[in-house]
């Protein structure tokens, strides 16, 4: 990533590029330029699909450009080459399948190696271009829960959860196992790594690496609902002593996540502020997964394998209430502050103000 | 919902005087401003007393002609209603920098934008797509109408309905605030007990049979109304890609239909399709959804490359170049748009083998896409190529398509896709294929077949004006989308944090009212060219055609053809020209036609009640307008006088007048 000496000319690029149509990574555009080597790979693919696809695209364009011009009606330059009946050439009509087939051969090759490669779900082999990976460190667990409106990150090895800030030490593979509360969202920071759906009731999984210590952004890339625009939090990629400090500063932080907390802080509120658990209720992931972060509800996996040795019998059939989660009317999350913003939504600003700063209040006295 | 109703529950539903949107003074003055509007519609229709000519020779008609125009009216009516939709959006994301709120709230806002989405799919481009085939395809193959008028007419009349629904959420309730395909959860009653997802299911249901109806009376009429003479491999390309087309509209939309069906029974009577809970599965709505939904992206363009083939070959004044490889360039694309679903939800956590293998499907595509632009290319070389506007767009899509197409493969490559998908940058890449694309070849084919359809041309002028207005806005606003996108902007944000990406949400905003300008201006053109209409007046063949449209009159008696035409070769009417065809002058004969009928409006403003109803859970009502719908069809049934005669000496008299025509403006 090399930088251009003079910040004019970076300015100057920057703001060319729209006319240039090309990416540059000098550009403060952070998909073209991220700090964590699964990101730059994906945009290394960008970069080199586009060129790829340039090498017919430029050509076409010319040609029609070109060609529109040349026999337009009114140059009679080009009278005698006019030829209504000339409607078939076999060799071009080879070149014209051929060439696209082509390029699309060799795409498929690099969409099937990368896709392949940079799986989410692959383990990292590399922490940079540079730098294989020591199969003996295992990679930083975090698990990611996402509530409306807002973030939940559990440590499970640390023993810490924070809302709505994330931070990882760099160089070290982190492994993310997703999942949400109540409706689809994406998990996504853009420094580091693609994005991966967060569903309810389901896991999904990304492995990344940091390799810059950077501060950004992360945010849901899947609307889910009114508070959507504010479901963002932090991202601090921190060298080791950093991020020591960091985990120290949450295990000061005083409160402790158990199913009860969880189930208040689930809450629909927007624009919650970032808040620290210095204790995590063991097993609160698979809980909210399974959908039964309700003490006394039954567990989905619990479930499935009753249902894969055969079921448990005639009389369970009508035990359904333990297994409800958001059944209209009996939601384990309560929705009531959802549903309250649906039916009072005046348009005037000042009031859409009062809205929020209530459930911003009804989020602080949750955490704190 | 639990104990007991009210006489106003039972009879009104859910339906209150809080479900009009007085809170929102945007809706209000808006609502106002339909209201006079429509009043003063209304009262110049009564004063000038038109009310029952539009009953009688519109509402009523069956002849594909009218119903295609009434299709295109529908389509420019919704257009401006999703244009307006998107302008707010615009303005909102413009504005709501730097800690402002904007102009709207999330509720608002969230309607808006699934709004635009649904009505700009399925009530603007279906209808304008719909509006296209039903007009023109009978004609280019010769026939008097399609198979089946009546259904036709009831179609039409659905697709209404549907949209009748949607403008009803404007005001009554609201619409769904989930994106305009309504993922569960968030689209299931636990996330979204309101009205507005059953605004959308019941409007796109009602919409759907229209638009699965018409597909079948289409396909039969390819199939089975030809000319004599008229080959498959020598049918018109539009016809042929309209062929595609409504194959794929009979094999997906069912699949729409079913989906919705089930996404309705969770939300009326508790199952558990796509619930999180009793072993619900979101993620199966998803692959249905998309297995509809991206098939109907081919349902769109389709025909328009058909447009486009037609209009290069036109004004090229040549033959269209390798008609045998679009042909299966076209088949190819029907084939494989069924085999790329998934690469909507690449990042929903599919195994790298899933993802690769539709990911490369997807960039199959390409390739007889590309074919078709290369033969569009071929046909323009050693052409003479008359700039009229039909081509100007045709130019303008190759080049714009192009950039689209790419992007798009760009996006089919999975780990690219992560890092890309549901940002602006895929904001900006399919409205660069779907207005690049299927907006432009509109305007090319309105701008070509509207002689056709009325005898008139359209003003140059303002066409151009419109056209240039297009290109810059279009860029304009699109192309800081694609930036966006690479600078990590998700889509559907309300507010935005970081002040540095604000300037350009401005240029896009800008871009956007040079839009308006462009839309304004076409009209204008359409206005000015009716008010000159005389001045503007043509024959049968103002463009020197090549198909069989071209052949009859302008606008087309009710009859099509006096007599049936013989093929003998693809470009029909250039081959007849060519063999110095002389236009028969005598031998008339009567000529057995369709008879109007009312079920069709009947039928659907049913359907629309009972959509209504089921929306508002007025279930006498729902019942009721569901049996008299059942009612009306069975008696429909009995109705005996569906076909008369047009004497001869109508059809001698008709022909003797275009005669007269031709000598006086020169075929």
């Amino acid at each position: 990533m090399s930088h251009p000496s003079s910040p004019k000319w970076t300015r100057l690029f920057c703001w060319s590029t729209p006319i240039l149509a090309l990416p540059l990574t000098a550009c403060d555009w952070v998909v073209m330029n991220p700090s964590g080597d699964i990101a730059v790979q994906q945009r290394d693919l960008i970069l080199i699909s586009t060129a790829l696809m340039l090498l017919i695209v430029v050509p076409v364009m010319a040609m029609v450009v070109w060609f529109a011009w040349r026999y337009r009606a009114a140059n009679k330059a080009v009278d005698k080459e006019y030829d209504p009946d000339w409607d078939h050439s076999t060799k071009l009509e080879l070149l014209i399948w051929s060439a696209p087939l082509l390029i699309i051969i060799c795409l498929g090759a690099l969409t099937w190696v990368s896709t392949h490669k940079l799986d989410p779900y692959r383990p990292l082999d590399r922490i940079d271009a540079k730098t294989a990976i020591d199969p003996k460190v295992k990679p930083l667990k975090v698990e990611v829960v996402a509530l409306d409106w807002k973030w939940l990150f559990i440590y499970p090895e640390l023993g810490i959860a924070t809302v709505n800030e994330l931070a990882v030490p760099t160089n070290v593979p982190v492994r993310f196992d997703i999942t949400a509360s109540t409706v689809m969202n994406s998990f996504y920071i853009p420094e580091l790594a693609g994005q991966i759906y967060a569903m309810p009731g389901m896991k999904t999984q990304l492995h990344a690496v940091a390799n810059k210590a950077v501060g950004g952004v992360g945010f849901s890339a899947n609307y889910s609902g009114a508070g959507f625009s504010h479901m963002r939090f932090g991202y601090h990629a921190l060298d080791q002593a950093g991020f020591d400090a960091w985990v120290a500063k949450v295990k000061a932080g005083g409160s402790n996540l158990d199913r009860n907390a969880y189930l208040t802080l689930a809450k629909p509120t927007e624009k919650a502020p970032v808040a620290y658990y210095s204790t995590v209720e063991p097993k609160l992931f698979d809980a909210v997964v399974n959908l039964c972060p309700k003490p006394g509800q039954r567990c989905m996996g619990e479930l499935m394998r009753i249902n894969m040795m055969g079921g448990a019998g005639k009389e369970s059939a009508r035990e359904t209430e333990g297994l409800k989660y958001d059944f209209p009317g009996s939601h384990v999350i309560d929705q009531t502050e959802r549903n309250k913003g649906v039916q009072t939504a005046p348009d005037a600003p000042g009031a859409e103000n009062d809205h929020s700063s209530h459930s911003g209040a009804d989020a602080h006295a949750q955490h704190r | 919902m639990t104990g007991t109703m009210t006489t106003a529950q039972m009879i009104f539903g859910r339906l209150t005087w809080d479900s009009f949107p007085w809170h929102e003074p945007i809706i209000v003055a808006t609502f106002a401003a339909v209201v006079l509007g429509g009043a003063a519609v209304v009262a110049a229709l009564t004063w000038f007393k038109l009310w029952g000519y539009l009953w009688k020779e519109w509402f009523t008609s069956v002849d594909h002609k009218k119903i295609g125009i009434m299709y295109m009216v529908l389509g420019l009516v919704m257009f401006l209603r999703g244009f307006a939709d998107a302008v707010m959006m615009r303005l909102q994301q413009a504005l709501a920098f730097n800690g402002s709120e904007g102009y709207l709230n999330a509720h608002h806002y969230d309607q808006v934008f699934t709004a635009h989405g649904v009505i700009m799919i399925f009530f603007v481009a279906m209808p304008f797509i719909t509006g296209l085939m039903n007009y023109i395809v009978p004609l280019q193959i010769g026939a008097r109408d399609v198979s089946f008028p009546f259904l036709n007419n009831f179609s039409f009349w659905m697709t209404t309905g549907g949209a009748v629904l949607v403008m009803c959420s404007l005001f009554l309730g609201e619409f769904a605030q989930t994106g305009w395909l309504a993922y569960p959860p968030l689209s299931g009653i636990a996330y979204s007990p309101a009205t507005g997802v059953d605004y959308y299911i019941w409007a796109l249901q009602v919409a759907g049979v229209g638009t699965t109806l018409s597909g079948i009376n289409l396909i039969a009429t390819i199939v089975k109304m030809r000319a004599p003479g008229m080959s498959l491999m020598k049918m018109p390309v539009f016809t042929w890609t309209s062929l595609c087309a409504n194959i794929l509209i009979v094999a997906s939309f069912p699949i729409l239909t079913a989906t919705l069906v089930l996404l309705s029974l969770d939300r009326y009577v508790g199952t558990a399709f796509f619930t999180n809970d009793f072993g619900g599965n979101p993620m199966m709505y998803v692959n249905l959804i998309w297995i509809w939904g991206h098939p109907e992206v081919y349902i769109l363009i389709l025909p328009l490359f058909g447009v486009f083939s037609e209009v290069t070959s036109t004004f090229s004044g040549k033959r269209l170049f390798g008609y045998t490889s679009m042909v299966y360039a076209t088949c190819c694309i029907m084939v494989l748009s069924y085999l790329v679903w998934l690469h909507h939800f690449f990042t929903m956590g599919s195994g790298a083998s899933v993802n690769s293998f539709f990911g490369i499907t997807t960039m199959i595509i390409s390739i007889p896409t590309g074919a078709k632009l290369f033969n569009w290319l071929f046909t323009m070389y050693r052409g003479k190529i008359r700039f009229e506007l039909p081509m100007m767009w045709t130019v303008a899509f190759m080049l714009t398509f192009t950039i689209g197409g790419m992007t798009g493969v760009l996006l089919a490559v999975p780990p690219a896709d992560f890092v890309l998908h549901n940002s602006l940058f895929l904001i900006a890449h399919f409205h660069n294929v779907i207005i690049g694309g299927v907006l432009f070849g509109l305007f090319a084919a309105i701008n070509y077949w509207w002689p056709k359809a009325f005898g008139f041309k359209l003003n140059v002028f303002w066409g151009k004006v419109s056209f240039w207005c297009w290109q810059v806005g279009f860029w304009m606003a699109f192309t800081p989308l694609y930036i966006l996108g690479l600078m990590g902007v998700t889509r559907r944000m309300r507010v935005f944090d970081d002040p540095s990406i604000h300037i350009w949400f401005v240029v896009a905003a800008v871009g956007a009212a040079i839009v308006a300008a462009g839309i304004g201006a076409m009209l204008v053109q359409f206005a000015v060219s009716i008010w000159k209409r005389d001045e503007l007046k043509v024959e049968g063949d103002p463009w020197d055609g090549r198909t069989l449209e071209w052949a009859t009159s302008s606008p087309p008696p009710e009859y099509n053809f006096a007599f049936t035409p013989v093929v003998y070769d693809t470009d029909t009417w250039a081959d007849m020209k060519r063999n110095n065809y002389q236009r028969p002058l005598s031998g008339y004969q009567a000529i057995h036609m369709p008879s109007s009928t009312g079920a069709g409006v009947i039928l659907a403003g049913l359907a629309t009640v009972c959509g209504f109803a089921l929306i508002w859970y007025m279930w006498w009502l729902a019942g009721l307008s569901f049996v008299g719908l059942i009612a009306v069809a069975i008696g429909h049934t009995f109705n005996y006088k569906r076909d008369f005669y047009i004497p001869q000496d109508v059809v001698t008299r008709t022909e003797e007048e275009r005669t007269r025509t031709i000598a006086a403006v020169g075929a």
